[in-house]
């Protein structure tokens, strides 16, 4: 029940093909753009909504819905479109093969979108180390500007529509839409509190909707093939394809776009060559990139890929970066690099996570080696509920959860740590004279 | 740490063009917007005119009058963000991706490498000015595991062999070409694409 290649929306997704205009165009990219826009700006979001897109960046909200909250009357406040291709969270490679492969199917979505929520202006906010990246998607705009695609009476329609690149510098944190506004206006990527949302008061203090690439992308496809054709993958409230980032221990990493609620295991099996060593050797696999928390093998036998069936079992979709782990690894480890991660990346505004992320990374780099009572396990737990949701933003809930995943699931590989490091640093008990 | 900082900073020609062009981006009124893509400017400068990519305090000043902002404003977020360097760096900078994807994959191994061949450790410079090194996080080509990022660069499915011929490659004045070290389709699996076989186009 793989899906087949007819179905595929990234047809360039490794860039076997050139990503030029003309060959994205030969590829079904710019297919009568203009008749979808005639149809009206009501009956793109109706299509949105009816087609079950739910966002790609992480959270999993409606697009229709998210569009429908803009503004429907025009003030003198302009709209912003704003693409988050802040691609940061660990586990996740996705907008980039978007991006530097198949860029045309981001900026005609940028131009749909854009239009379907009053925009005249859309800026494209790529991460500061997808360079190479970055400058391929401005080739690729100046392309489309030049074929009068965008800019001025896009595609003949009679809209306006300026798209920019917008390059952050290296902070995760300006993947949380409201960080990445304030660092659009020219400031530290601090997350805004909310209420307002920024489709009432976004970049410049005007009405603004934040959409992930993945999201952006699939548009044209989805408003040209019908919602229900979109609709028709995955199970209900799952719909649609995906890009999946399949990576650790397997035999072959890959991306791949697939069809939602596809088995895991057949994920991994079929497209990335299985888990090294065979599906036995699995010990867990994080699903959803790096704030999802695990789950251990016995879950993973038969879980499926998508939103409901993983928030079942404690975790989420995420961005759909699977991380696998065989029974090589040393899992305690393994999620101390992530407290790290976190720990980095807090942008310090909230003390819960400014304090909190160093105090769960040092705790956890002692439960790495053991050097800790097993009652401080619980203390570690407690601590990190007392910091999710608490903070302004969604970073140090990421930042706790794969900390819990791994009190759940391995509990013992953490207290066999202690009691092993207890056991070698014991007091010498007295010298037993010889028999 | 105090850094030797110049007195004296001035945007040239090439600098003058890009600034143009970054500005046509963001409404009048809100050029402050620019601050990135200004430091920005001002590191490929001083990687330009002095061979190490930089932000010095005076350029930041020259930043802040060109926006019409503050100098602190600059400056709080040149060192908010992990990508401006605050002091003077190597020819090449080195950074290592060490989250867990990589760590996975034998980032230790690659860092390991860096160490042998640059002869350079985390956060600093090698004597002969050649490379530094930094241990970034994430950056978002794991399936490409592990990855070091040289300059712009990105090279992929690293191993401690390949990580200390390339590196050796680089003091030779050469620049290998970026992307898997294996020969990989870029994000495709090892070997070739099983998807993706059967498209309209070329």
């Amino acid at each position: 029940m793989a899906l087949a290649d007819k179905d595929r929306i990234f047809t360039n997704l490794y860039g076997m093909q050139d990503w030029r205009l003309a060959a994205a165009q030969r590829r079904g990219n710019w297919d009568g753009t203009k008749g979808i826009l005639e149809k009206g700006r009501d009956w793109i979001i109706e299509e949105m909504k009816s087609s079950g897109l739910r966002g790609r960046g992480g959270a999993g909200f409606p697009t229709g819905m998210k569009w429908s909250f803009m503004p429907k009357q025009a003030s003198e406040r302009p709209h912003y479109l704003v693409v988050n291709a802040d691609e940061s969270e660990p586990g996740t490679c996705k907008d980039r093969d978007i991006i530097r492969h198949d860029p045309q199917t981001l900026i005609e979505g940028c131009l749909i979108a854009g239009f379907a929520m009053g925009a005249h202006a859309g800026y494209i906010y790529i991460r500061g180390e997808y360079y190479n990246e970055s400058v391929v998607l401005e080739a690729a705009i100046q392309e489309a500007y030049d074929a009068g695609l965008i800019g001025k009476n896009a595609c003949g329609s009679g809209w306006d529509f300026d798209l920019y690149v917008h390059r952050g510098a290296g902070a995760y944190i300006c993947g949380e839409e409201t960080a990445l506004i304030e660092s659009l206006e020219g400031k530290k990527g601090m997350p805004r509190l909310k209420p307002p949302f920024p489709a009432a008061v976004g970049l410049y203090g005007c009405p603004t909707t934040v959409n992930n690439v993945e999201t952006i992308a699939v548009v044209p496809t989805i408003l040209r093939r019908g919602a229900a054709w979109f609709a028709g993958f995955g199970r209900p409230k799952n719909s649609g394809t995906k890009v999946f980032c399949i990576q650790g221990h397997v035999n072959k990493p890959c991306n791949v776009e697939e069809e939602m609620s596809i088995p895991m295991r057949e994920l991994i099996e079929r497209h990335a060559g299985g888990v090294r060593g065979g599906w036995d050797n699995l010990l867990c696999v994080i699903p959803g990139g790096s704030s999802t928390p695990l789950l251990p093998k016995h879950i993973c036998d038969d879980v499926l890929m998508d939103f409901d069936a993983l928030r079942e079992h404690k975790s989420g979709l995420g961005t759909a970066g699977v991380i696998v782990m065989d029974k090589s690894t040393d899992i305690v480890r393994a999620i101390a690099r992530l407290s790290r991660f976190y720990k980095h990346e807090s942008c310090g505004q909230c003390t819960p996570c400014r304090e909190g992320m160093g105090w769960v990374s040092r705790m956890m780099d002692r439960m790495v080696e053991g050097r800790a009572d097993v009652e401080e396990i619980d203390v570690l737990e407690e601590v990190t509920r007392r910091i999710e949701g608490h903070t302004i933003c969604a970073l140090a809930d990421g930042g706790v959860w794969p900390v819990q995943g791994l009190i759940r699931h391995f509990r013992p590989v953490m207290e066999a740590r202690i009691a092993e490091y207890k056991a070698k640093h014991a007091r010498p008990s007295m010298p037993m004279a010889a028999e | 740490m105090s850094v030797e900082q110049p007195t004296h900073f001035a945007f040239d020609a090439e600098s003058e063009a890009q600034i143009s062009k970054v500005l046509a981006r963001y409404p009048e009124a809100k050029k402050a917007s620019a601050a990135i893509p200004l430091l920005y400017v001002v590191q490929r400068q001083m990687g330009r005119t002095t061979g190490s990519a930089w932000v010095p305090n005076v350029a930041m000043d020259e930043i802040a009058k060109r926006l019409g902002v503050a100098p602190i404003r600059v400056y709080e977020v040149a060192t908010f963000y992990f990508m401006f360097n605050m002091k003077p760096i190597g020819k090449h900078h080195l950074q290592l991706c060490g989250t867990t994807p990589c760590m996975l994959r034998g980032s230790d191994d690659v860092m390991r490498a860096c160490h042998d061949a640059a002869h350079v450790k985390v956060g600093q410079t090698s004597s002969d000015g050649l490379f530094t090194l930094t241990e970034v996080e994430c950056l978002g080509a794991c399936v490409n595991a592990p990855v070091l990022q040289v300059d712009d660069d990105y090279y992929e499915d690293l191993d401690y062999d390949r990580t200390v011929a390339l590196i050796e490659a680089l003091k030779r004045g050469e620049r290998p070409k970026p992307g898997s070290t294996i020969g990989r389709q870029t994000s495709a699996p090892e070997g070739g694409p099983l998807t993706l076989l059967d498209v309209a186009g070329e």
